[in-house]
């Protein structure tokens, strides 16, 4: 399978997704960790793909998006934003009221965050 | 990247661009302009990153962080 196909699976087949650099466990930059904190002080659990192991998936994921920069939040298969949206909506109030919207009154604390090795 | 703000935005009230680390590469933009109301979060930083997609491309601009608003 492409990348682009398994990307398209991972931001189609999860409720949080985010494209980021490295991994929840180990966070590789500063803009990833911020959309990752705020995702999970509004209590989502994600799906995360790290971009680093290979420059195509970003490539790929960029295609697919029309989104140029890391991270990339996905809910229920929309992209949602980068960094400062996340924190923007997370300030506003808005990202809980998302998250609740689309996914449920029991989306918050929903299990462990997991991640999905696409190289 | 100021006169391509501008000029992807003619009605902005505010354009405004800092160096966060003084090292040429780190920016934070700020964009108010009437054309930018009623668009979600994603449209709006669409249009910036649309407006600044030569420097992002050629890596002149490594990190960009945006705050835009529609009309004050």
């Amino acid at each position: 399978m492409s990348y682009t196909e398994k990307i398209k699976e991972v931001i189609d087949g999860s409720d949080v997704a985010i494209f980021m650099k490295g991994t929840p466990q180990f966070v590789m930059c500063g803009n990833s960790d911020r959309a990752l904190q705020a995702l999970h002080r509004a209590g989502a659990t994600v799906t995360a793909v790290d971009v680093l192991p290979d420059p195509q998936i970003r490539q790929d994921l960029t295609a697919i998006s029309g989104w140029p920069t890391i991270p990339q939040v996905f809910v229920k298969g929309e992209l949602v934003g980068g960094a400062d949206i996340v924190e923007e909506l997370e300030a506003s109030g808005e990202l809980g009221e998302t998250l609740r919207a689309k996914l449920g009154e029991g989306f918050a604390g929903a299990g462990d965050d997991r991640t999905v090795a696409l190289a | 990247m100021r006169n391509l703000l501008q000029s992807a935005f003619p009605d902005a009230q505010e354009v405004d661009v800092v160096d966060r680390t003084g090292g040429g590469d780190h920016f934070q933009v700020v964009v108010t302009a009437p054309s930018l109301t009623g668009l979600s979060l994603v449209e709006q930083h669409r249009r910036v990153y649309e407006a600044l997609a030569a420097p992002l491309a050629d890596g002149t601009i490594h990190e960009l962080r945006i705050k835009t608003k529609g009309a004050a």
